[in-house]
């Protein structure tokens, strides 16, 4: 390809500067936040209401485990964040290593949702049929897992075709930067759930 | 879902497809012309549908205490045509629109994910299918899912139309949960309009994208044709409003599958919630249905008036400022459901507000024809005719912002008038006047006109004669959603006036569709500019070259095209330049043989395989507790997955041995015009 075409072809691209794709990703990630918006509000809205058939989510939260699968989830942002340092500094093997290992405290923390659900349901009594406040804190929880998951997913993806290549190249790169943007927003609304759907719980006078 | 796209080409599950012609040119186009096209020709089909199911409610009202449809097949009739209008029809349509025109009006050769706006086409398809997959699979007497509660209709119900969802199209709580709607048909509707939702939430990330960074050279933000703008704005609608909704249809979805809640008022569960969730959604949907048309609209009219847009940034700075004020109305849907009269006084005071940029961009349409020297061609007609139409239904939806008057109004036939009036006298006559507009950009003919004139004035005529009566209907306290009114109500003569009418409008859809057939191939050939345009869009051959424009465009001005044809004169007056027609020639001249090889998104079998995953998955949910619901969600978990493994291992673009590279930069085109 001549020059002249290269130069025709590339001007009409990137008017802002941004690659398509990040900005596709903010752009996506900006209507997530009213997502889960939405499913705080829903939990919000139920959680303090008087009446429910027990027990409220608010009386069976263990939050000093909750605690502990946050940190996990909080500290796989810093190491998403060496990954892409790793990468910068073109060290494809640490590279690898954060990327194993970001998705590995993704899955503690994911194991320790499963862990939680389990418990609620089996000893704590609390179904998704119990009450509306039980069903807002399932769905709410249930689908940041998805998230989760899903991210995980991603992460091996990288983490698989990193092996295979012996290298992320520069494309790649990018994809890292995109994973990492989708996880650390997963991240944020994490703090925003244990924050208020957990440590600012509140359940109606005289339950508890 | 390219994060982990790949450049070197990998193992494929397929073998890149290359045809870009005949049935797999289609299935696995990237090209936003043609997505547009099968989205235009898809969303017709059910415009078709729901018009059918216009004519049944209007067969049954036709007379007081009629028998023709039951009172089951009237309630399922008129909630899949709501269902159908807004989310199978004027928004698909729309997006017809936008992807057609909105990359040549920014001067782009397609839109920034050309795959995933192949995505988000098959799942509008597939998700419509879904849909109306309930009339084979619906069974009255299936449980849905959540114990102690089993088919309990009337056998009577149980026919094929009766069958279908009859919650409406606003799913209220708890007439559309699992107590008072057993069976499946709701769960239908609400897995249906969610996958609905996905398609256009993946589109809106696309087109907001597009926007923001595919221009050509030159065009700012405020050099954008306002349709553009209006794109942006409906997308921006779409996004935040979207995962509103999305929200309250998983709440039903659980509620009746699963067991929850959420609106189940003995539990403690809150049925108003419902109507927030949907109306926060539902609000902006309206302004989704109708600036796109206002959009096209303001295009058609500067063309045929001779005269640039009146107050173009008003006109822009007015869309989005009905799109922000959209997110804060949303409670005047409800002030008879008992929210608190602090909440109505708020909500009637923002309603009123946002009639003022309504107004804005009224005044502007009006100060755009005043003094040009107008031209009745027929997208002129339907342009003035929505101008028309939509002042009436935007002084009777102000009527509704007032809290006393509006408790009066809920619920009748009143309010049918209105929305019709905004919905199809608004929105549909502004797409009409874009068919008739742009149907040589596709083609490269004209509609036919005398055709033409004669499909505005039926469907002028037939419309007014349909919804004008309802207004007095509704104002005597005709209830709307009723299949049946008392003869010694005295409503018999204005509803059969309104059936004729509805008659009238299916003739002059026929006229159309026959003007469009005939055209299609004995059109007179339109030419590069038929209308004398200002767009960027007309400065490229008319059948639109797949690669649209032979030369990228550079962009100096607002109405660029019209700049480049018309210079003023010392009062103001447009004189064409002497170098017009030589200016047009060279335009064509590029666009047939563009000078320099050009890029083309690849074709790709991984949206279709993609989409086709997801109702699997819906039919799952709703069967879920049967082995053969379970395989299904299985199945169709196994079918996404894959294909987006697939898709994010297919390389961006293909490399093109005929110039023995690769394009550096992952931006999704790929080479497949060699021949400079």
């Amino acid at each position: 390809m001549d020059a002249a075409a290269a130069m025709d072809h590339h001007d009409q691209h990137e008017s802002t500067g941004i690659d398509h794709r990040k900005l596709g990703m903010w752009v996506f990630l900006s209507s997530e936040f009213l997502f889960f918006g939405a499913l705080i509000t829903n939990y919000l809205l139920y959680q303090g209401q008087p009446g429910f058939a027990r027990p409220y989510p608010a009386e069976i939260y263990d939050i000093p485990f909750t605690s502990f699968s946050s940190f996990a989830l909080l500290m796989s942002s810093l190491t998403m964040v060496l990954a892409h340092n790793a990468l910068a500094r073109h060290d494809q093997h640490a590279t690898r290593t954060w990327l194993l290992a970001t998705a590995m405290l993704g899955s503690v923390f994911l194991g320790g949702q499963v862990f939680e659900f389990t418990e609620f349901i089996t000893v704590g009594a609390m179904k998704l049929t119990t009450n509306p406040a039980a069903s807002a804190f399932y769905m709410l929880t249930g689908f940041h897992g998805f998230h989760v998951l899903l991210g995980i997913l991603m992460l091996l993806t990288l983490y698989g075709i990193s092996r295979r290549q012996g290298e992320l190249s520069e494309a790649s790169g990018l994809n890292l930067e995109l994973v990492g943007l989708y996880w650390h927003f997963v991240d944020i609304i994490w703090i925003v759930i244990f924050t208020v759907v957990y440590l600012l719980a509140s359940v109606p006078a005289g339950v508890g | 879902m390219t994060a982990t796209a790949e450049r070197r080409p990998a193992t494929t599950i397929f073998r890149r497809p290359r045809s870009t012609t005949g049935f797999w040119g289609w299935v696995t186009t990237a090209d936003h012309k043609k997505i547009g096209i099968m989205y235009g020709y898809a969303a017709f089909i059910f415009f078709l549908v729901g018009g059918l199911e216009a004519l049944l409610l209007r067969i049954q009202l036709s007379s007081a205490d009629n028998t023709f449809l039951t009172a089951a097949e009237y309630n399922a009739a008129f909630t899949m045509h709501g269902t159908t209008m807004v989310f199978l029809f004027i928004m698909p349509i729309s997006a017809a629109f936008i992807n057609y025109l909105l990359p040549l009006m920014i001067g782009a050769r397609d839109v920034a994910f050309p795959r995933m706006n192949a995505l988000s086409w098959w799942i509008f398809l597939f998700a419509g299918i879904f849909l109306y997959s309930v009339l084979v699979f619906s069974d009255p007497a299936a449980p849905a899912g959540v114990e102690g509660v089993s088919g309990n209709l009337d056998p009577a119900d149980n026919t094929v139309l009766g069958g279908m969802p009859d919650g409406g199209w606003f799913g209220y709580q708890p007439n559309a949960g699992p107590f008072y709607s057993p069976g499946t048909a709701m769960d239908y509707w609400a897995l249906g309009v969610q996958f609905l939702g996905l398609a256009s939430l993946i589109s809106s990330v696309n087109f907001i994208v597009t926007i923001f960074n595919m221009r050509a050279l030159g065009m700012r933000l405020l050099r954008m044709p306002v349709f553009v703008w209006m794109s942006l704005v409906v997308a921006l609608l779409l996004l935040f409003s979207l995962p509103i909704i999305a929200i309250a249809l998983f709440m039903v979805t659980f509620d009746r599958q699963f067991g929850s809640l959420f609106f189940v008022a003995e539990a403690g569960g809150d049925p108003i919630l419902w109507q927030h969730l949907f109306w926060l959604f539902g609000h902006p949907e309206v302004y989704i249905l109708i600036l796109p048309a206002m959009g096209i609209v303001s295009e058609v009219l500067p063309v045929f008036s001779k005269k640039p847009l009146f107050g173009y940034a008003a006109v822009v700075f007015a869309g989005a400022a009905i799109a922000f004020l959209g997110f804060g109305v949303w409670a005047h849907h409800m002030f008879a459901s008992g929210i608190s009269p602090v909440a109505q006084a708020a909500f009637g005071l923002s309603t009123m507000t946002i009639a003022v940029p309504t107004g804005v961009k009224i005044f502007n349409w009006m100060g755009t024809m005043w003094g040009g020297r107008l031209k009745f061609t027929t997208p002129m007609l339907f342009a003035i005719g929505f101008v028309a139409m939509f002042v009436i239904g935007g002084l009777s939806g102000v009527t509704h912002a007032v809290v006393p008057s509006d408790w009066q109004q809920t619920d009748t036939y009143y309010i049918v008038a209105h929305f019709h009036y905004v919905l199809f006298g608004g929105s549909v006559f502004g797409l009409f006047a874009g068919l008739y507009y742009w149907f040589p950009k596709m083609t490269g003919r004209l509609l036919n006109e005398k055709l033409g004139k004669l499909n505005f004035w039926t469907m002028f005529t037939g419309f007014n004669l349909t919804f004008a009566p309802m207004h007095w209907l509704g104002l005597q306290g005709m209830v709307r959603r009723t299949a049946y009114y008392p003869p010694e109500a005295g409503f018999d003569f204005w509803n059969l006036v309104a059936t004729v009418g509805a008659f009238i409008i299916a003739a002059g859809v026929l006229i159309f569709m026959f003007n469009w057939w005939r055209s299609k191939k004995h059109g007179e050939p339109s030419g590069i500019d038929p209308w004398d345009a200002r767009t960027v869009e007309w400065t490229t051959p008319n059948p639109t070259p797949e690669y649209n424009f032979g030369v990228a465009p550079t962009v100096t001005s607002l109405d660029d095209f019209w700049h480049k044809k018309y210079a003023e004169d010392s009062e103001g007056r447009p004189v064409r330049r002497p170098e017009a027609e030589e200016t047009l020639t060279n335009l064509m001249e590029t666009g047939i043989n563009p000078p320099h090889p050009i890029h083309l998104p690849a074709p790709s079998y991984y949206p279709i395989l993609l989409a086709a995953g997801i109702p699997l998955v819906g039919w799952g949910i709703i069967y879920h507790t049967s082995f053969v619901g379970k395989l299904l969600i299985l199945v169709g978990v196994l079918v996404v997955a894959s294909a987006s493994f697939g898709w994010s291992m297919e390389p961006l673009e293909e490399p093109h041995d005929e110039h023995g590279d690769s394009e550096p930069s992952g931006d999704g085109y790929s080479s497949l015009e060699d021949d400079a």
